[in-house]
């Protein structure tokens, strides 16, 4: 009987395992590009397999000429600031213009080197294989206006020695992109593993459970998710931005079956996103007031990648004795690498691990320091200008990665300078010649700018929405970290909450009266004890 | 007048008490907890205790108050001016001359002038002002505003006051306990229901014929 039910068993699970494998071996996709003719080229540039790609998906490249991957250009819907990386001036390397090469390396095109220009037009200018190639061995070359290396020769966008990649098996592999496509620019901000934003490093190529929910795998106990899934596209245009941030979503879920393009955690989690019970509901009545990624990001910088956190380019140029820059490196990262925290290009740096958020209210408008914007060099300046308050009832306390700078501006005309910092062959770079004076002059003159050949130095902050690594339920915020006296929410202003002031005016009142009251007992007990020794007196 | 052993508070009224005091000490301490006095419970747990026991407690308040009106109780609740002074006198004097209390507990009357004027203040205008406050600190999110900040402040800074007056009273209301024959004399008729009563003859009568229970037999 045993013997009948194992074999039994055994029967069933043999037969569901070939039916797995059946279904494994059916293709998702409709299209095997492996399989067509076009792709199996040798291609001798990204260009030409761009080409090979537009014959069959004819509106590609006219769908990628308006994405702001491509552009770099973005005009504000509500400010109407001109923004976009071929316009902003960050507290990182600055700018753009002036360092085309360099920085358009991770161009989602090929051949930019003209910030003044828009990106080139042709068709075959847009790189279709950086964020479709699924061979993992496509990449970029630093320094190469967007190119791949076509041989071993420099460095990658990831910093890697660069290796001749093979543009036939890459255009042979395409399909939707995965993390690597995305995360090999935007880990890599900054000009390193996590320099930028803070919550996006190389630690979300293959995450613990406790890094990213979402994104660390199945067997991992995560959701297996790769960027794309919650940054949705239409057109080759992505939900979710920078400088028109979603910061509350009254939309939700939407109605069953509605296709949401939007990048926010209510687009699957909803309005009320905890258990409806008594814990549950009090937590939901937080979402008026905090964004979720307020107590589920409890530090960023997680994984054992550290952000950069300071960076000083006033104190760049120093060079040793026989005129060579010098370089420190005393950060110690918890997984033991050792981080420059001096380089003579590019002056102190400081970086933090686990660290916890910055606090504001946010309404999503990111408002920029352009060039075009007086600054007041005796306050420390905001590059970025978070907008918000709790009045408006759109906006959220959101947590951010506060980045402390401090570089150029014109002293004269009191705005921040584009600098010219990267070039080895010319004069003017600071990295090559290390005179501000000069790489002022050449970046400003880049970027078309004014300039009054006068410059200082100028202390700033940057603003880094953080809304990755969302960690998991059990080690969301503690309540006792808001509330509590001087807790993490103490600076945010027009808010109250329950134990962070037990000595307000009420409380000390209150407890004046307690202590009065037991120095009234103490008193009449005492007066008791030692007048006469009391034997009648009934009843309380 | 004869001196009786009669039960003057029956099951239900002690049950209330001692739910009461249960439920009051787990608010005092979870909700001190909450301002920030102490940190011995977690902020999170310590919210659940403190909203269960409020609930906890508004039903037990809402059973006291048809129990109060059906069973006619609520009359030993109403204040009078009558003898007040010479029991507040007593407190403030006679106490340490070893006087006698001034207040004979009577059958109908089972608490003093000072302490049914106190219960007065209690009932009607403190515990009303904790439960308001603390309903509508607990519901903030059905009625709150953006701009609901002022408001909570208030309603907040009313309930900390409200729990910290009946804090105050819970000291003068434990520590009365020890004056007079002593806390376990006084403490014993809430557990009991049995205290020594001054009955008119009517009383008296009226309790052997018809509430024979109530009465403790006469020890010969």
């Amino acid at each position: 009987m045993y013997i009948k039910r194992a074999v039994l068993g055994l029967a069933i699970i043999l037969s569901s395992a070939t039916f797995a494998v059946a279904q494994e071996e059916v293709s998702k996709s409709t299209a095997d590009h492996s399989k067509f003719p076009i792709l199996q080229k040798d291609f001798q540039s990204g260009p030409e397999v761009t080409e090979a790609c537009l014959t069959c998906h004819t509106e590609a490249d006219d769908q990628m000429m308006h994405s702001i991957h491509f552009t770099w250009d973005y005009e504000h819907p509500e400010t109407g600031q001109r923004l976009g990386k071929s316009n902003v001036i960050n507290s990182f390397c600055g700018s753009v213009a002036g360092n085309e090469p360099r920085c358009t390396s991770c161009h989602a095109g090929y051949g930019w080197d003209d910030m003044s220009q828009p990106a080139p037009q042709e068709a075959n200018a847009k790189d279709c294989l950086v964020c479709h190639d699924k061979s993992d061995q496509y990449t970029k070359l630093a320094t190469g206006a967007g190119h791949p290396p076509m041989q071993a020769k420099g460095k990658t966008i990831t910093g890697k020695d660069a290796w001749a990649v093979d543009l036939k098996k890459a255009a042979m592999s395409v399909g939707m992109p995965d993390r690597d496509n995305c995360g090999n620019c935007h880990f890599y901000g900054g000009g390193g593993d996590n320099v930028k934003h803070g919550d996006l490093s190389s630690a979300l190529y293959n995450p613990t459970h406790d890094v990213d929910v979402h994104m660390s795998s199945v067997e991992e106990g995560g959701e297996g998710m790769v960027c794309a899934d919650c940054h949705v596209s239409d057109r080759h245009e992505w939900a979710g931005s920078r400088y028109n941030v979603l910061a509350s979503d009254p939309h939700g879920t939407g109605k069953p079956g509605e296709a949401r393009h939007a990048a926010s955690c209510q687009s699957c989690h909803g309005q009320e996103p905890h258990p409806t019970n008594i814990k549950g509901l009090k937590l939901n009545d937080h979402t008026d007031t905090l964004a979720c990624q307020t107590c589920h990001i409890p530090e960023y910088a997680r994984g054992g990648v550290p952000t950069k956190s300071m960076w000083d380019w006033s104190t760049a140029g120093r060079l040793d004795e026989n005129g060579k820059p010098i370089h420190e490196d005393d950060y110690v990262s918890s997984t033991g690498q050792h981080l420059h925290t001096y380089l003579s290009t590019k002056g102190n740096f400081d970086y933090q691990e686990d660290a916890e958020p910055y606090y504001a209210w946010f309404d999503g408008q990111v408002e920029y320091t352009t060039y075009d914007r007086k600054i007041d060099p005796s306050n420390t300046v905001d590059i970025n200008v978070i907008h918000g308050a709790r009045e408006d009832g759109r906006s959220r306390i959101w947590p951010f990665k506060r980045m402390e700078g401090r570089q150029a501006y014109d002293t004269v005309n009191n705005n921040l300078v584009y600098t010219h910092v990267w070039g080895p062959t010319t004069d003017t770079a600071f990295w090559t010649n290390f005179d501000w004076a000069k790489a002022i002059d050449a970046g400003m003159k880049a970027a078309n700018k004014p300039y009054s050949g006068e410059f200082d130095f100028v202390d700033t902050y940057m603003y880094w929405p953080i809304t990755h690594m969302v960690a998991p339920a059990e080690n969301a915020v503690d309540c006792v970290e808001c509330h509590q006296q001087d807790g993490r929410l103490a600076n945010v202003a027009g808010v109250f909450m329950p134990g962070t002031n037990t000595n307000g005016p009420v409380g000390l009142l209150g407890k004046a009266l307690l202590l009065l009251t037991l120095m009234g007992v103490v008193a009449h007990a005492l007066i008791r004890t030692f007048s006469r020794k009391s034997k009648g007196g009934h009843h309380d | 007048m004869t001196k009786r052993i009669v039960k003057v508070y029956p099951r239900f009224e002690r049950f209330w008490h001692w739910m009461q005091v249960v439920l009051i000490m787990a608010l005092m301490v979870t909700g001190m907890g909450l301002n920030g006095v102490h940190s011995l419970i977690p902020f999170g747990p310590a919210v659940m205790l403190h909203t269960l026991a409020a609930l906890a407690l508004l039903a037990l308040w809402i059973f006291a108050t048809f129990w109060l009106f059906t069973t006619g109780t609520w009359k030993q609740f109403i204040p009078k001016i009558e003898g007040m002074v010479s029991v507040a006198r007593f407190y403030a004097y006679g106490v340490f001359k070893g006087e006698e209390h001034p207040y004979e507990k009577i059958f109908w009357r089972k608490h003093n002038p000072l302490q049914a004027a106190t219960y007065f203040v209690l009932k009607w205008f403190i515990f009303p002002a904790i439960w308001v406050t603390g309903l509508l600190y607990l519901t903030y999110n059905f009625w709150a505003g953006s701009n609901s900040v002022v408001a909570i402040t208030i309603i907040a800074n009313l309930h900390l006051f409200a729990a910290y007056v009946i804090g105050a009273f819970i000291i003068v209301h434990i520590y009365l306990l020890t004056v007079g024959h002593g806390f376990r004399q006084h403490v014993k008729p809430m557990v009991t229901g049995y205290d020594e009563i001054d009955l008119t003859p009517e009383q008296e009568a009226y309790l052997e014929t018809n509430e024979p229970g109530r009465l403790k037999p006469i020890k010969r």
